[in-house]
């Protein structure tokens, strides 16, 4: 899954830790955002084998896109604002 | 006298404007940083689009509705980031969470309005990255200023169907299809001849009108019958049947999804308030009077979670039960604005009707969905399994109602708490058990309403 960065992109970058490997986003982009508009492609893989997942409702009811951030534990990625040096990983 | 009211949308701005002009300091909990609730979700410092650009034909509403939120702020004592993830009303005590910390809080009563989210049914593929509801890819390009994907099909019914691929297309996103399953004579029916708000028909028929002069394809009466990729992590099309039977396959890289939308009920019905079917909207929806009351002395909703009404009567709906919490305490309410009011709700209601059975949530689109199609995305349990949990010769025997079938397959027991698989789930169930929904029952809520953190995982390092 790929979001398009479409309007109101000329926020400063920042940079923040995925799997190890540094990336970009923008401030004010959530943990959603800057990794599927980057290249992650998704967010999980799902414990029940039936495949990779990255969100649905991205309203924080699904619970669907949490992912883990050094420091806080599991989050939900479409509620969690992305910020400078954060260390993401795969739930 | 401490009341609070939950949640910062169109009800919970307008409840709390009322208290706070009785001269009252409520405790005004919200999930989200900034208010708004989700239809008038502001963007995070430093995104420039005006509220034109934003909220389109609803911008004089929206930037209202903010005007009176930052004007309230300051009123009450707002806590912003606080879910509220438990009600325990015998105590009046709310159980909330900040910033990782929970805390109870006692009041003397206390408003909900806690919205909704969208009404979705589940089809083969939906799981797969690259799917979203409706309101979420609305939020993504309203706060987020993304698109769900390259190139996006629309699929559902209802208002915000339209709404949203109109948002999408102006704001210069490629829109493969929009997909409807309603068929065009059933809208038309529905709503010739019914009273209806104009103004509503217009901005909708406004939308189709501008999407198909923009050369999007746009289908009424079609079937979806699956999402389908090559990679795990993605998708290439949607499958569809057409009105006339015939087959399509749309290249797409994003679908977003979902057929009107249902009542965020889980506080009321843990503080027990008796819940009940609305069969007009086919909802589950928590049981009050016309000005929010329920039956548990100190408890009101308003708003969506109360009902489904929109934004509009979202605001008149918090007005009327703030003034209904003064009413029952003994405080001087206005009684002009709650007939005022209690009129246009009325009026919004019998519209609300007309919609309703203009946009019907597709019951046999939910209770045939093919068994391999995952059901409940939490704990991945097919409309196979779920079957299979109601036919009598199971180890079980058969499951009579949705609480049974959750206890045998797993549904709804997910982290989600069935608010995304419950509505499809119920009528899966119901068609295989010859009932329908308001007899298949619903699945009742549990505390936590969302997920805790567990401290044990705080400092687990990357
Ligand atoms: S995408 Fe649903 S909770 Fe985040």
């Amino acid at each position: 899954m790929r979001l398009v960065r479409l309007a109101d992109q000329d926020r400063p970058e920042i940079t923040f830790c995925f799997e190890g490997a540094a990336c970009t986003a923008r401030e004010g982009d959530t943990l959603l955002t800057a990794l599927l508009a980057g290249l992650a492609g998704f967010l999980r893989q799902s414990e029940f084998e039936d495949g990779p997942r990255a969100g649905f409702c991205l309203m924080g009811a699904c619970q669907d896109c949490r992912v883990m951030v050094e420091g806080q534990g599991r989050v939900r990625a479409c509620t969690t604002r992305c910020t400078a040096g954060m260390r993401v990983r795969r739930a | 006298m401490k009341v609070a009211v939950v949640g910062a949308g169109p009800a919970g701005v307008r409840a709390v404007e009322q208290l706070v002009r009785a001269g009252l300091r409520p405790l005004w909990l919200d999930e989200a940083p900034d208010g708004g609730g989700r239809i008038y979700q502001r963007p995070p410092a430093g995104f420039r689009r005006g509220a034109a650009a934003l909220y389109g034909l609803e911008a004089k509403r929206a930037q209202a509705l903010h005007a009176a939120l930052d004007a309230a702020k300051p009123a009450a004592e707002w806590r912003p980031d606080t879910l509220v993830w438990d009600v325990t009303w015998a105590e009046k005590r709310l159980h909330l969470l900040h910033q990782g910390r929970a805390e109870a809080v006692e009041v003397d009563a206390a408003i909900l309005c806690t919205g909704a989210m969208d009404r979705v049914v589940p089809l083969p593929g939906w799981t797969r990255p690259g799917v979203t509801t409706l309101g979420g890819a609305q939020i993504a390009l309203k706060a987020q200023g993304c698109a769900i994907g390259p190139k996006v099909v629309f699929l559902g019914s209802g208002p915000l169907l339209w709404l949203v691929a109109y948002q999408y297309m102006k704001a210069g996103a490629n829109v493969a299809a929009v997909l409807d399953t309603t068929g065009f004579r059933r809208k038309l029916g529905a709503l010739a001849g019914a009273p209806h708000d104009p103004v509503t028909l217009a901005k909708g028929l406004y939308y189709v009108a501008r999407l198909r002069a923009a050369g999007v394809r746009v289908a009424e009466g079609v079937t979806p019958l699956a999402i389908e990729g090559e990679q795990p992590d993605a998708i290439s099309a949607l499958r569809w049947r057409d009105a006339a039977g015939r087959e399509h396959s749309t290249a797409c890289d994003a679908v977003g999804l979902g057929w009107g939308v249902r009542p965020e009920l889980q506080l009321a019905d843990l503080a027990g308030v008796p819940i009940g079917f609305d069969t007009v909207q086919h909802n589950w929806v928590p049981q009050r009077d016309a000005l929010g009351r329920t039956p548990v002395p100190g408890l009101y909703v308003a708003g969506d979670g109360a009902g489904i009404g929109g934004a509009v009567v979202a605001e008149m709906a918090g007005a009327c039960a703030a003034q209904a919490v003064l009413d029952d305490a003994g405080l001087p309410a206005d009684q002009k604005l709650v007939n005022r009011l209690q009129r246009r709700l009325r009026r919004q209601a019998r519209f609300r009707a007309a919609l309703e059975r203009a946009f019907p949530f597709p019951i046999s689109l939910a209770a045939t969905m093919p068994d391999e199609t995952i059901l409940c995305r939490c704990e991945a349990v097919t409309a196979g399994e779920l079957r299979a949990a109601a036919a009598p010769e199971g180890p079980h025997g058969a499951a009579p109602e949705v609480n049974r079938a959750k206890a045998f397959t797993r549904i709804g027991m997910g982290r989600c708490q069935g608010r995304v698989c419950g509505a499809a789930a119920a009528e899966v169930l119901a068609a295989q058990l010859g009932t329908d929904a308001a007899g298949i029952g619903r699945l009742r809520g549990q505390a936590p309403v969302k997920p805790l953190p567990m401290p044990a995982w705080q400092g687990e390092s990357a």
